[in-house]
């Protein structure tokens, strides 16, 4: 008696120190999953933080006097003399107009303020409309990306604002007077890459990203759809159907570099096939995401409940018509579901397309299967391997949208499985 | 014709194959009194037609359009001047660039000696004839077959059976896709990885502890001669995948525990896709998070305590490698723990255990195979990530276990001895095959393990 009596002494003793152990327990869970989630904020603030200032450029407005004696040009529809023209000169007089206290020594200074390729848009502009000779225009150009850094982040320290004291101050005063403003960043969603910041754009990318995703969807949608049919539905108990398994098993969990190693030892240096292209670029990301389509396709294949089947079966159709008439449609939205996945995995995948050559700086957006090209995650990396802040501020932006394609295509993938799953 | 462009006709032909095949099977139904005196539908007769017409003209375009490349090359290079003949593959290489940059008009052929323009200028003319035989080619098979298939539609011919036994092929042939991939890795690692071993000896490549693969590209130019230890890539790779586990698994475990154990229905359902949204980026946003903010974090952190802590750590790659894991090793214990039978817990709580006192007890230990078989998988997916490790890892193959240290790894050197230009022969190309072909071992061989314990454990309670 007492004995029992003192045992439960001694547990309702140890009973507070087990209910610390436990609150201790619960606690270490609560910060594991704090831990995981404030590295997610962390994460998005940092880019969001870095990134957010890419989507605005800063322009320069002046009034040109397209003065055609300062150009050695008198007739701008004459190809030869277009080639020789000096189209800097207008833009530095008209800069130095807004720009009094500029003098005759502060030409180079004052040219720094405008974009290296402002000249070229003067120069488009004559060459569309040979009239604006000698006339005077208001037109709109892009700064320079000094500029535009000073404009932008004159009080962060991390950046380093190369304009000096007087330009800082020229550039003060216009900003006071709305001729350099800050406005939507157009550019960089309608170029390709650049050498210069304030002209690097991601459209490019995205093009070649599109480009390549077509191929990849084009290719591993069918085929895997039709390998979970036939593993499923048609496949004998056989050593064969075995090992294809194992192999698919085992080529979900390939690093994706191996396949980038693969892309480039077979179709590049066997088939001859050029490099960079978006052609062999998906071909190499079909080959990556099939085994994750292959496996939902299957899951969604198997949740078909065998009812469906056996009444098909029953009014006389063939193995194939209860697949394809029936089966197949059922499980359709699950199939999507784990291809719209797919996409996204092999839509943010950079390894193996670094080994195919799709590193290259290319200016073009790409107009072909065949043309080089690069993908958004591509440009990405090129961008965070620069030195310059500026290409660093655009490879954040660039993360951003390639996040919201990317939270784009799961949340569509979410949608049609609340939509179109059925649960029987 | 371009390639794309004749697929498209190719399937406009496919398309009128169905309609002449459905409309004969039809008109040959008409006078016997409809359609019921067919054997198949009209349907599987057009299908069957249009199959004809589709595959082999299909094959003959794949095949045609994956080696013409190959056969212009050899072409090309073998009309050359014997003087101008490249020696090595690597030459060859460098002289086809040569070549199809005048072709392509980037380079203008007055810059290069007249033979190459004479080559570029050949190598327009057969790739126009390889287009021009293509579409031909193509064409003439596709009516051809597409005929055939046609002519010998009759009402006593079971097309049906015919029509879903070729599908069923096509379906088996999707499948077997995936032995081709796996044979297509193993062939271009190993064949790459033999010749490596021809020029450098295993013995240095497994335990020399050098790794500089610069080599001279030319024989009189001074350069170090490349050395092929791996031993410190190695080393880097399991220190770097170490920091990831000592960060993902208590994390994701944990997390897994309170999710499946505690947090109710509503919580689950909030927290659960965030976690796994740590899964959806992509990892070059890792890398440029860890070589651009953690990266210079720790290396500032460490100098204002005063350790000097390299800009590119290992700690930075790898503990940003350990937040991108975590979501993977989360839902492996979780669908292990959850996989631990209901019994087994009421059981202990019957006992007055508390619920850690039974999830340390009774549920970890049951489930710990399982967990380890996740963990598995988890460190070979560590080892074969590449994008963080290339940002945000450095290049130099410090022999070290100091986690403020640059090291470098497998990966890393893969990207950067292939990117580029690069000859296809030198020691230095064929060593990133031979890493890639140790890298495929490794991770398939703690595939096979974890899966194998996984698989095991499963089996155990079902």
């Amino acid at each position: 008696m007492t004995d029992q009596r003192s045992q439960a002494e001694l547990v309702r003793q140890s009973l507070k120190r087990r209910y610390r152990k436990e609150r201790r327990f619960r606690a270490y869970g609560i910060a594991a999953i704090a831990i995981a989630l404030s590295a997610l904020v962390i994460l998005f603030a940092d880019i969001i933080g870095k990134g957010h200032t890419a989507f605005i450029k800063t322009t320069v407005t002046l009034e040109v006097d397209i003065d055609g004696e300062a150009m050695y040009l008198d007739d701008a529809s004459d190809e030869r003399q277009m080639k020789m023209a000096d189209f800097v000169e207008p833009l530095i007089r008209a800069l130095m107009k807004e720009i009094p206290e500029a003098g005759e020594s502060d030409r180079d200074d004052v040219r720094d303020l405008i974009n290296p390729y402002a000249s070229n848009q003067l120069r488009d502009a004559l060459r569309e409309n040979p009239e604006l000779l000698n006339t005077t225009q208001t037109m709109t150009f892009l700064s320079h990306t000094d500029v535009d850094v000073y404009v932008k982040h004159a009080g962060d320290a991390s950046y380093s604002i190369k304009l000096n004291e007087k330009q800082r101050g020229w550039v003060d005063a216009l900003y006071e007077r709305g001729v350099v403003d800050t406005g939507f960043n157009d550019v960089f969603f309608s170029r390709g890459d650049s050498r210069d910041p304030s002209r690097a754009g991601i459209l490019g990318a995205i093009v070649g990203s599109l480009l390549t995703m077509v191929v990849t969807l084009a290719l591993s949608f069918p085929i895997g759809v039709a390998a979970a049919i036939y593993l499923e539905e048609f496949a004998p108990q056989n050593k064969l159907t075995d090992f294809i398994e194992v192999n698919i098993n085992n080529l979900a969990a390939v690093p994706s570099i191996i396949f980038g190693l693969l892309g480039l030892a077979v179709f590049i240096n066997l088939f001859g096939m050029p490099r960079s292209v978006p052609v062999v670029g998906g071909l190499v990301l079909t080959l990556m995401t099939l085994p994750t389509i292959i496996i939902s396709s299957r899951a969604a294949i198997k949740s078909v409940p065998p009812s469906i089947r056996e009444a098909a079966e029953g009014i006389g159709a063939s193995k194939m018509q209860v697949v394809l008439h029936h089966v197949l449609p059922l499980a359709m939205p699950g199939m999507l579901t784990g291809s719209i996945i797919g996409m996204a995995q092999a839509l943010g995948e950079t390894a193996p397309l670094l080994l195919i050559g799709m590193v290259a700086f290319i200016v073009d957006v790409p107009d072909g299967f065949f043309d080089s090209a690069t993908v958004l995650p591509v440009q990405v990396f090129l961008w965070a391997g620069s030195p310059e802040l500026a290409f660093i501020e655009r490879a954040s932006a660039a993360i951003m949208v390639l996040l919201t394609f990317l939270i784009g295509m799961n949340a569509l993938a979410i949608w049609l499985r609340k939509r179109l799953e059925r649960r029987w | 014709m371009q390639p794309a462009n004749l697929m498209l006709l190719v399937i406009a032909f496919v398309v009128v194959a169905y309609g002449l095949g459905y409309a004969r099977s039809r008109s040959l139904a008409m006078p016997m009194g409809g359609i019921r005196h067919l054997k198949s539908l009209p349907f599987y007769y057009g299908a069957r037609a249009a199959l004809w017409c589709g595959i082999p003209a299909l094959i003959v375009l794949a095949l045609w359009a994956a080696f013409q490349g190959k056969v212009i090359q050899l072409l090309v290079i073998g009309s050359l001047p014997p003087d101008l003949v490249p020696e090595g593959a690597g030459q060859a290489s460098l002289l086809l660039s040569k070549i199809s940059n005048v072709a392509s008009g980037a380079l203008p052929p007055g810059f290069v000696e007249a033979p190459i323009a004479e080559a570029a200028e050949r190598l327009q003319a057969l790739r126009a004839q390889s287009r021009l035989y293509m579409s031909v080619l193509v064409v003439a098979v596709a009516v051809l077959a597409g005929f055939l298939g046609w002519i010998r539609i009759s009402p006593k011919l079971n097309a049906r059976s015919q029509v879903e036994t070729t599908l069923k092929w096509i379906f088996f042939a999707c499948a077997a896709l995936a032995i081709l991939t796996t044979v297509g890795i193993v062939f271009s690692v190993a064949f790459e990885t033999f010749r490596f071993f021809q020029k450098i000896s295993f013995f240095e490549f497994f335990f020399g502890t050098q790794w500089s693969p610069q080599t001279a590209l030319r024989a009189d130019q001074v350069a170090a001669e490349g050395a092929f230890g791996m031993v410190p890539l190695f080393t880097g790779t399991l220190l770097i995948s170490a920091i990831a586990m000592v960060v993902a698994v208590p994390v994701g475990l944990l997390s897994a525990i309170y999710l499946s154990e505690y947090a109710n229905k509503r919580v689950r359902g909030i927290f659960k896709p965030l976690l796994e949204m740590l899964a959806g980026i992509p990892t070059v946003v890792y890398g440029f998070f860890a070589a651009l903010t953690v990266a210079p974090f720790i290396s500032d952190f460490a100098a204002s305590l005063g350790i000097n802590a390299s800009s590119q750590s290992a700690l930075a790659a790898g503990g940003v490698m350990g937040i991108m894991i975590i979501p993977f090793v989360s839902s492996l214990s979780d669908d292990v723990i959850n996989a631990v039978p209901q019994t087994l817990r009421d059981g202990s709580l019957a006992l007055g255990a508390t619920q850690s006192e039974t999830m340390k007890k009774v549920i970890f230990p049951a489930a710990l195979p399982g967990i380890m078989g996740g963990i598995l998988l988890a460190v070979s997916r560590a080892i074969g990530e590449t994008m963080i490790v290339v940002m945000a890892a450095g290049l130099a193959a410090n022999l070290t276990a100091n986690p403020l240290e640059s090291v470098t790894t497998v990966t890393v050197q893969i990207v950067t001895l292939l990117t580029g230009d690069q000859e296809f022969d030198s020691a230095k190309t064929l060593a990133a095959f031979a890493l890639g072909a140790m890298l495929f071992l490794a991770t398939l061989l703690l595939n096979v393990i974890a899966l194998k314990i996984v698989r095991k454990y499963r089996e155990q309670y079902d």
